[in-house]
């Protein structure tokens, strides 16, 4: 029965969902569309684009096979290394500093995020640069190091980069972790080790899980830190992208790794989230 | 130690402090081996605190816990043998039913073989009527299922006492009689002592072997419920395990008269003279239907409000120059009931009138 409140409901729905839908329309789909057309297209002569339907600009991908070598494995390993760091300081926070430092705690965490990435990373170059770490090092006699421009210095810069962004939702689900089911494993002779694998673990890894994937999606279009810190040496996509559409203007092949890029991100997404459920056991995975 | 304790659970004047909060001041109780005792006070007087110390979750100001005569200071829940209900379950959420069950059985070191392990589970929840339910979800389960879901989870462990923090106030009416009959006959059953916290005065009485009740962090009786019931010894544990008619008055010298206000005098059995506050049950009175005599002893009054309790009928009877009265009759003394505003004479035994100094 379509009452006249039902269909005011809907209507009512529609209107505070429209901004919302809007926004996504002008700022994702349609720029998505535009980029896919673009991928199937031609460049024009003088750079720019030409209309076509050809997929000459995907079978050109192996060219950027390094860029996406890089994207592929220092993304996910750095957001597993963000996770290594993170973990031990989020379980910290939301188990045991006291509730009445807790504040302070988090904001200690989150402050550093209110000046610009930019800047300090910055900071890291002349840290990892020949006359930073490196220098002090040989001071004491070890032998003479390079740490810019090496996959390990842009791992450095991405773990210090989105190291809050993995803290925060593994904190929150450990903040809500009812304290009772600990007491219960306890109770039930769960050793302290047991009962964080059997229970604080899991009940944590939706936490976990976006995390991860909220680094990893980041990373995978991560262009500043691997610009500074790596240099030119070690690239990512997003340098490529750059390259492409602000230097060499090739747009319909920027558009094609943008779009394989999308795509990848799309599978890596989906494959996560799969396990995360069935690791959480539960259908539902909070994002945050 | 060479004989075998008595006692399962012992405390050793213990005191339990959370900042300025006095929980728990210096008790001293005995649990004995294989009872049925329930804890029964009103909310925050330290009931769960005196559970958590014996789990092991808080440990206390002062004193000392035993259990199974060995002192427990110091030592872990996980090394204590003893297992918990708590009092919202705390299932875990993301596994099932058997493996919520099996969780004990599978942190014991040396491991128990799997195949024991399954066999124990599935005896435990067949234990608790559950035994289509090792698959399902926790959270798929009702509150009652979930509630045996809790107590198979700890009784699979064959712990020497069973802690149940208000297991059953959770659940409605009907099904918690249902639970208070089934928990009577598994303790019968498995013969392991149970130590069952509640609030509630008709579970703790018809429950228990014994009834321990604790008023503000200590405990004022503990004794049988027909002793607790019939011979508080205080106004509070009087007022707290049943309903009550106050009198106040002075027992004269001699020690068998009570004078009230008023100046009516009431029998009572051998006091103390001094001024008392005395109690009366509302089915120690019997209740005569017709004007009152005009004996000194006798208490007339006029019937406000009659309330049907399905097997009992109780009347609200103002007193002449008293205040109300409760009074309960079981139905078959109420066949002619009497009707609000009717005139009636109660009467009552010297030795119901239960006299506490005031
Ligand atoms: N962790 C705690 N911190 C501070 N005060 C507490 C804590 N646990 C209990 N209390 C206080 O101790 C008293 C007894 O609490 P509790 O044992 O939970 O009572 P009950 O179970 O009988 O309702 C209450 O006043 C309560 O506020
Ligand atoms: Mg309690």
């Amino acid at each position: 029965m379509a009452t006249r409140a039902g269909t005011r409901h809907r209507f009512v729905t529609a209107a505070l969902a429209a901004p919302a839908a809007l926004w996504m329309l002008v700022f994702l789909v349609l720029p998505f569309v535009a980029m896919l057309v673009f991928a199937f297209g031609r460049r024009a002569p003088e750079g720019g684009y030409l209309p076509g339907f050809t997929f000459e600009q995907f079978l050109n991908l192996p060219a950027r096979a390094a860029a996406f070598g890089n994207t592929l494995m220092l993304a996910p390993a750095g957001a597993l290394l963000c996770l290594l760091v993170a973990y031990p300081v989020a379980y910290y926070l939301a188990v045991k500093a006291a509730p009445r430092h807790r504040l302070v705690l988090v904001s200690l965490i989150v402050v550093p995020f209110w000046t610009s990435l930019l800047v300090r990373t910055y900071a890291w170059m002349y840290i990892l640069g020949s006359r930073g770490l490196p220098n002090l090092l040989s001071t004491i006699g070890l032998p003479d190091l390079r740490m810019l421009n090496t996959p390990g210095a842009v791992l450095v810069g991405i773990v210090y980069g989105y190291l809050p962004l993995m803290i925060m939702p593994i904190y929150v689900s450990l903040e809500k972790l009812d304290r009772r089911l600990l007491d219960a494993s306890a109770d039930l002779g769960a050793r302290p080790v047991s009962t964080f694998l059997g229970i604080t673990l899991p009940l944590s890894l939706p936490g976990v899980m976006t995390g991860v994937a909220l680094v990893t999606i980041l990373l995978l279009g991560e262009y500043l830190i691997p610009q500074l810190l790596g240099g030119g040496k070690v690239f990512f996509i997003g340098n490529a992208l750059v390259d492409l559409f602000l230097q060499s203007r090739n747009w319909p092949f920027g558009s094609a790794i943008a779009v394989t890029l999308v795509l990848v991100v799309v599978v890596v997404l989906t494959v996560a989230m799969r396990i995360a459920w069935r690791f959480a056991g539960t259908r539902r995975v909070d994002l945050v | 130690m060479t004989a075998a304790a008595v006692n399962d659970i012992e405390f050793r004047s213990v005191s339990k402090r959370y900042g300025e909060v006095l929980a728990v001041s210096g008790i001293d109780v005995a649990v004995p081996k294989g009872a049925f005792v329930a804890l029964l006070g009103p909310s925050g007087c330290g009931k769960t605190t005196c559970l958590r110390m014996i789990g092991g979750f808080e440990q206390p100001s002062e004193g000392t816990v035993l259990i199974d005569g060995q002192p427990m200071n110091g030592v872990p829940p996980y090394r204590r043998p003893v297992n918990m209900v708590f009092q919202h379950y705390a299932l875990f959420p993301h596994l099932d039913v058997e493996a919520n069950v099996s969780y004990g059985l599978r942190q014991r070191r040396p491991r128990i073989e799997r195949r024991e392990v399954a066999k124990r589970t599935a005896q435990a929840l067949e234990l608790v009527r559950l035994g289509g339910f090792a698959k399902r979800r926790v959270h798929e389960m009702s509150g009652g299922q979930q509630q045996r879901v809790a107590l198979a989870r700890a009784i699979v462990n064959r712990p020497a006492v069973l802690l149940l923090d208000e297991p059953l106030a959770a659940l409605d009416r009907k099904l918690r009689t249902a639970m208070q009959i089934e928990l009577q006959s598994l303790q019968r059953e498995l013969g392991i002592t149970f130590l069952l916290v509640t609030h509630d005065q008709e579970e703790a009485l018809s429950m228990s072997d014994y009834v321990c009740v604790m008023n503000a962090g200590q405990i004022v009786q503990m004794a049988p419920p027909q002793e607790v019931y019939d011979r508080p010894r205080t106004l509070f544990v009087a007022d707290f395990v049943g309903k009550t008619n106050r009198l106040s008055g002075t027992v004269e010298a001699g020690g068998t008269t009570l004078r009230l206000g008023d100046g009516r005098a009431l029998p009572v059995v051998a006091q103390t003279p001094g001024a008392v506050t005395a109690v009366l049950r509302p089915e120690a009175i019997r209740l005569d239907r017709g004007e009152c005599s005009e004996r000194m002893d006798a208490l007339g009054g006029t019937v406000t409000h009659r309330i049907f309790l399905g097997n009992a009928v109780e009347y609200a009877v103002a007193i002449d120059g008293l205040g109300e009265m409760l009074v309960t009759a079981d139905r078959s003394a109420a066949r002619d009931p009497a009707e609000p505003g009717e005139r009636v004479n109660l009467s009552f035994k010297p030795e119901s009138l239960l006299v506490f100094p005031a």
